[in-house]
């Protein structure tokens, strides 16, 4: 290895095997247009090892029914275990309650569930929204679209040109009028990580709550909502190794009970008559219908793996590859980086100099390299740094410092084509 | 590498576009924009007696759709407006299904190896939608360029 993976590894965990990590993620043992795969968009969705392919076929196979009311063995079984994953977030997020995690197709309903059902009952016209100048988009149209139905106004804490958020500016920013702030805890576009304890401080300071987008930073540190005073957390499993169509949304007990239910339907009642329907109790007044089973078991299966890693483990380790991929990056010359803040997370976004981010990722696909191109559902963000878009590697558990070394040479390659 | 994609005639058009100005009088113009991958495309016609007798574009985007809005332009002058559209049609084809390459093409045919690149196709096709709108849209007071 380099002079700079030895130093990338410093004090590096050598009981972390990732070359046995691997084996347990069937989709990376493949070749991708003759070359082996190198997968590195776990930004936009985490590969999957065998336990949580495995827990969703053996409730395919062996445990199908629905959930809540069965009397029937398996729907007994299916609902254990449904609600055990409930639990298995709970230790996951530190939140005091289990019934204050709801299922959620993914960060992206979790937050609009919040703008609906919190927003609809207790934003009026004069009132102000926060959010950041970084948030994926599914942390901006939620709340324009709260803002245009009741006259509440969106304000934007700036950033600084490394990808940070300037908290004098923020300060600012609050004020009696301030209901609800609302950032990410890590940028996916950038992969600055927030000081989410501070922001949500000062929040509630000025008298407003705080909903934290976590979906990148989920799969990537320990969150506690508990320890950061959250009023809610929004998560998707797949991020977090497991599958899609499912996520949670944290909220405190008492926030969550004087909201209005976001849909209506069946798991989510108490009594109905035609007259009057009574509200289910937390969680289930937020789960109307039918939910993803299948899909809450396998997100039970992949919090065991996480665990069973060691979320500090997985943690030291992928910031052993995020530094040795900066500085491989860096080293390429007319590559920038975009984002390049202290205190970082998984993403490698950049730019290289007179080659569109699509031609790039067109040349690494063919070289088996899965990055992604584009905006990543952060327009303002790339208005900002003035750039159409950027190429993102993002990294995981499973990802290898030779995989690094692929996506430079890569990049060569790629740099030849155009030269 | 990727030969099949980045063919030579592509990376030349792309790195030295060919008719990559704005245009004053200009008598229709149009803008494209492609919000997947933030391709802009400001595309200037200019039509006498419905004839095409100058066109040229400004913009960014990636080497495809780059290489296509040029050797687009290239390819349009001295066609009456039937015959652009007609063009249109043919170059759509090829990116979009198996058919047989049409000689009318002639040099745009470097295009089809797009077709295996499902992803690529909007690229290609940004300055040709772009040119669609310019052609179908009201006549246009000459452009200004301050």
């Amino acid at each position: 290895m380099s002079t700079l993976t030895n130093q990338a590894i410093a004090g590096f965990d050598a009981g972390f095997d990732v070359e046995k990590i691997r084996e347990d993620f069937p989709v990376l043992k493949q070749n991708i247009h003759g070359k082996p795969l190198v997968y590195l968009d776990s930004a936009a969705t985490a590969q999957k090892p065998f336990a949580v392919v495995d827990a969703i076929r053996r409730f395919h196979e062996v445990d199908c029914a629905n959930i809540h009311r069965g009397v029937h063995e398996l729907s007994q079984r299916s609902t254990a275990s449904y609600e055990e994953t409930r639990s298995k977030v709970k230790r996951f997020v530190n939140s005091r309650f289990t019934n204050e995690l709801i299922f959620v197709r993914g960060t992206t309903e979790g937050i609009n569930l919040v703008s609906s059902s919190w927003g609809r009952k207790n934003v009026k016209a004069g009132d102000e929204i926060v959010i950041s100048a970084m948030e994926h988009h599914s942390n901006i149209v939620p709340w324009q679209m709260l803002c245009e139905e009741t006259g509440a106004k969106l304000r934007v804490i700036p950033m600084n040109r490394s990808g940070e958020l300037l908290m004098e500016e923020y300060q600012k920013l609050l004020n009696p009028r301030t209901r609800m702030v609302a950032v990410t805890h890590v940028s996916n576009a950038l992969g600055t990580i927030n000081p989410v304890r501070e922001i949500i401080q000062m929040a509630h300071q000025a008298g407003a709550l705080a909903l934290i987008d976590g979906a990148q930073a989920a799969p990537h540190m320990k969150v506690d909502v508990h320890a950061l005073d959250a009023d809610f957390y929004a998560f998707s499993g797949h991020k977090v190794i497991g599958p899609t169509g499912i996520g949670i949304l944290y909220g405190k007990a008492a926030l969550l009970n004087a909201m209005p239910p976001y849909q209506g339907g069946g798991d989510m009642i108490k009594v109905v008559t035609f007259e009057k329907t009574t509200y289910a109790d937390l969680p289930y007044k937020f789960e109307a219908g039918t939910p993803n089973i299948a899909g809450g078991i396998g997100f039970g299966a992949a919090l065991d793996y996480v665990n069973k890693l060691g979320i500090d483990r997985i943690a030291a380790y992928e910031h052993s590859l995020l530094a040795y991929g900066t500085a491989a990056l860096t080293a390429i010359p007319g590559l920038r980086l975009i984002g390049t803040a202290q205190k970082k997370a998984s993403v490698l976004s950049f730019v290289m100099e007179g080659i569109h981010p699509h031609d790039i990722g067109t040349l690494l696909d063919r070289q088996g390299i899965a990055v992604r191109t584009g905006h990543h559902c952060a327009q303002p963000v790339m208005d900002f740094f003035n750039v159409p878009a950027t190429t993102r590697a993002s990294l995981a558990f499973y990802n290898t410092f030779g995989e690094i070394d692929a996506l430079v040479a890569g990049l060569y390659k790629v740099k030849e084509v155009f030269a | 590498m990727v030969d099949d994609l980045y063919q030579e005639i592509i990376l030349d058009h792309c790195k030295r576009p060919r008719n990559c100005h704005s245009m004053a009088d200009a008598t229709r113009q149009a803008d494209g924009y492609n919000p997947l991958c933030g391709d802009k495309l400001k595309l200037f016609v200019k039509i006498e007696n419905d004839i095409v007798v100058d066109v040229s574009f400004v913009g960014s985007g990636c080497a495809i759709s780059t290489a296509s809005a040029s050797l687009m332009t290239e390819s349009l002058k001295g066609k009456s407006r039937p015959e652009a559209l007609k063009l249109l049609e043919k170059f759509h084809e090829l990116l979009t299904t198996d058919t047989a390459v049409s000689k009318d093409l002639g040099k745009l045919v470097v295009f089809c190896g797009v077709r295996d690149y499902p992803a690529r196709v909007k690229c290609a096709t940004l300055a040709w939608h772009t040119l669609k709108s310019a052609l179908n849209g009201e006549i246009a007071d000459p452009v200004s360029t301050e």
